[in-house]
């Protein structure tokens, strides 16, 4: 009988949607230490007390991808996507850098704040104008985040007038290159994000109308939720975040690259969401499954640089990973697996059980 | 479907001129869905009008056929992407098609590939990617911009893989004929009528694409699917081969694409294509096909590449304008239409 307990309970870690993500997690990590046994390894700087390692890189790595993948996370719950978060991020960035490079006495905290502050504001005002075309005018949101995307990366390019401006600012780099207590802030920075944002959505009842919106956007209106007001927020919250992720990216350079900041980040946003078994089809959404589909991502970045590709090739890898989760969550692979788990249950004796196991996810 | 009708003697230019505004006028009364072609028409009327106006130098030989040769490849993108939108989906993969195809390509024919079998290779990968992306939407149910965006990506990174710097093609490789121009009229000093094969292979696609779409049942399958998926299939036309068709079809154009632009600019880079898809869009989309699907002309999908084109001399033109605001503005025409469609569909309901 304890067996059996055991045995459901591994099955059902099984089904966890994001466990196989922090199998594959694993098996990177894995496949570094056997290229190199001490990848693992965690140093401390003796002079400062900061932890130094790949694994620390990982998580600083994971931090802008972790913002994107819980904005991108709302916004497919509702059925739409947002293909605009990488040149939200390279607005963010580039609005940032040219205010510090304006800014006398970029050195105080007031200025940087100010800076991250106004990126913030353009970030919401480009999810407005998402939230506005989807919600209010009614397009698909793909075609409208589709001309975000493309006009966005135009927008950044106006800002600096074509430039990759550069700024200095001490307080501006702390919050992407410091540390606390021994660990990188940015990290901190975007756990505390999360938590918040999975505060307001899970202890009120947003949560609960978003995906209501996803499911069925008719009859959650008969059920009393306005979509528009929802919809709205929810693109705004996305280009708040997309904000918050250009802020961390160009902080560690202190350069706004306008054609590389953010470049392809929508789909390391699309795939965490997707890695953390949330369905494109809307209607749920769960931020633990981003967290580990964004740790994923910066793993699968870190090891195809360490294993010595190059790193303007990642996006093939990515689109493979993308391809195969979403062959694994369709209708047909599932009933392929079905049919070839079925012989051996019926030879079994536990016949009875074999129905309630053969149900999908 | 029938509603189309009214659409063909539009580009019956030889009809009466009253005639042909009379017809005009009825088209749009009976089928609002005709306007965004029509003002697309109207747009490029417009923009020649007042580039002559403003620049001078438009309504010349030179200036319409290099309109016509440096536009060749995204007209012929335009095409493949109305069959697919036709239908309901969209390729975002094209622009990345065109990287790798042309990046293979001009890395195998430099390496001593029989040139003629480069080609064809070069067409070949962008029906296999446009196969892959049918396949995934068809079969495995994913969302076609999900699966075109993962092939978008495959593309690129692909490319980035076989080479990250600007690949020279050989002078002397023959793959270059397609680029190479030759005189129809021969005008006053620079002033000739030029074609190149490149430019050909697009108004020869244009026609066989409007021959295809509009007069065999494999076309009026498409416009069916567009405007309803499960009447087509309870009318037993064939959905899934027609599906997975406009993939392969937006594919190989892209591959065929791939080709006519390398010739002409004669190198090929991994970041080549940056963006087309959405030129290829806005084309599509300024030329009066639907986003949603079912309604659509494809002679209109060439006129919005050419707006496109025109747009981009008339910017060249004007000097005053950054060329930074170019993706502003492709981004805002493709709104504006967008929208126009929208209060159109919102009418006819």
């Amino acid at each position: 009988m304890s067996t059996q307990s055991n045995t459901a309970r591994v099955r059902e870690l099984i089904r966890t949607p994001f466990f196989w993500g922090i199998v594959a997690i694993l098996a990177l990590l894995a496949l570094n230490v056997i290229k190199d046994p001490s990848y693992l390894a965690l140093t401390i700087n003796e002079t400062n007390g900061n932890v130094v390692g790949n694994l620390v890189d990982i998580l600083r790595a994971s931090a802008p991808i972790l913002m994107i993948a819980v904005g991108m996370s709302l916004v497919i719950a509702t059925g739409g996507i947002d293909l605009s978060v990488g040149s939200v991020m390279a607005v963010s960035g580039a609005v940032s850098m040219e205010f510090l490079k304006g800014a006398s006495n970029t050195n105080s905290v007031g200025v940087a704040m100010a800076a991250v502050g106004l990126a913030l504001i353009v970030s919401a005002l480009l999810g407005a104008v998402n939230g506005v075309l989807v919600a209010y005018i009614g397009l698909q949101p793909f075609i409208s985040t589709l001309i975000m995307m493309l006009a966005g990366r135009g927008i950044a390019k106006v800002i600096t007038s074509g430039q990759n401006t550069s700024a200095s600012s001490d307080p501006f780099r702390w919050i992407a290159n410091g540390y606390l207590i021994g660990l990188p802030v940015v990290f901190f920075l975007a756990i505390a994000l999360v938590v918040v944002v999975g505060l307001i959505v899970r202890r009120s009842a947003l949560g609960l109308m978003i995906e209501a919106i996803g499911i069925n956007p008719k009859a959650s209106r008969m059920a009393g939720i306005k979509p528009t007001g929802l919809l709205l927020t929810v693109y705004i919250a996305s280009g708040v975040l997309a904000g918050v992720a250009g802020v961390m990216s160009v902080g560690t350079v202190m350069t706004v690259d306008i054609s590389r900041t953010g470049y392809q980040l929508e789909l390391d946003a699309i795939l965490a969401v997707v890695i953390g078994g949330t369905s494109l089809a809307g209607g749920k959404f769960s931020f633990s499954g981003a967290v580990v589909g964004a740790l994923l991502i910066a793993t699968l970045d870190k090891t195809v640089l360490f294993l010595g590709v190059s790193s303007s090739a990642t996006p093939a890898f990515k689109a493979i990973v993308i391809v195969v989760l979403c062959l694994l969550q369709s209708q047909r692979v599932r009933s392929w697996f079905i049919q070839r788990r079925r012989p051996p249950t019926t030879l079994s004796e536990s016949k009875a059980q074999q129905p309630r196991e053969e149900v999908p996810v | 479907m029938t509603i189309l009708k009214p659409l063909a003697p539009q580009s019956n230019v030889t009809a009466e001129t009253e005639n042909l505004w009379q017809r005009i006028s009825r088209a749009v009364t009976t089928n609002p869905s005709v306007l965004p072609t029509m003002a697309a028409v109207l747009i490029f009327v417009g923009m020649i009008v007042y580039g002559e106006i403003a620049y001078g130098r438009i309504l010349q030989y030179n200036t319409i056929s290099n309109l016509l040769i440096n536009n060749a490849h995204l007209i012929i993108l335009a095409i493949g992407m109305t069959f697919v939108i036709m239908t309901g989906g969209i390729d975002l993969s094209v622009g990345s098609v065109i990287a790798l195809s042309s990046v293979a390509g001009v890395m195998l024919a430099n390496s001593g590939w029989n040139p003629y079998v480069v080609i064809l290779l070069m067409v070949g990968i962008g029906t296999l990617m446009g196969l892959t992306s049918g396949i995934l939407i068809q079969y495995f149910n994913v969302q076609p911009f999900i699966a075109t965006l993962a092939m978008m990506f495959l593309g690129r990174g692909l490319a980035s893989l076989l080479s990250t710097v600007p690949e020279r093609l050989a002078d002397e490789s023959p793959i270059r004929w397609f680029g190479s121009q030759f005189k129809v009229i021969d005008g006053e000093k620079v002033n000739d009528l030029v074609l190149t094969p490149g430019g050909v292979i697009a108004v020869v696609v244009l026609l066989l694409a409007f021959f295809v779409l509009h007069r065999t049942r494999t076309g009026r399958t498409v416009y069916a699917i567009g405007g309803s998926e499960s009447s087509s299939i309870l009318m037993g036309l064939p959905v899934t081969r027609t599906k997975l068709l406009v993939y392969v079809i937006s594919g190989t154009l892209a591959g065929i694409a791939a080709v006519v632009y390398t010739s002409r600019l004669g190198s090929a880079q991994n970041i080549t294509g940056i963006g087309w898809e959405l030129d290829a869009i806005a084309a599509t989309v300024i030329g009066g096909t639907l986003l949603t699907g079912g309604y659509g002309f494809v002679l209109g999908s060439g006129i919005g590449a050419l707006v496109l084109g025109l747009m981009n001399v008339l910017i060249t033109r004007d000097g005053g304008i950054r060329p930074e605001m170019t993706t502003i503005i492709t981004g805002s025409i493709l709104l504006a239409f967008v929208l126009l469609q929208r209060i159109v569909t919102k009418k006819r309901e």
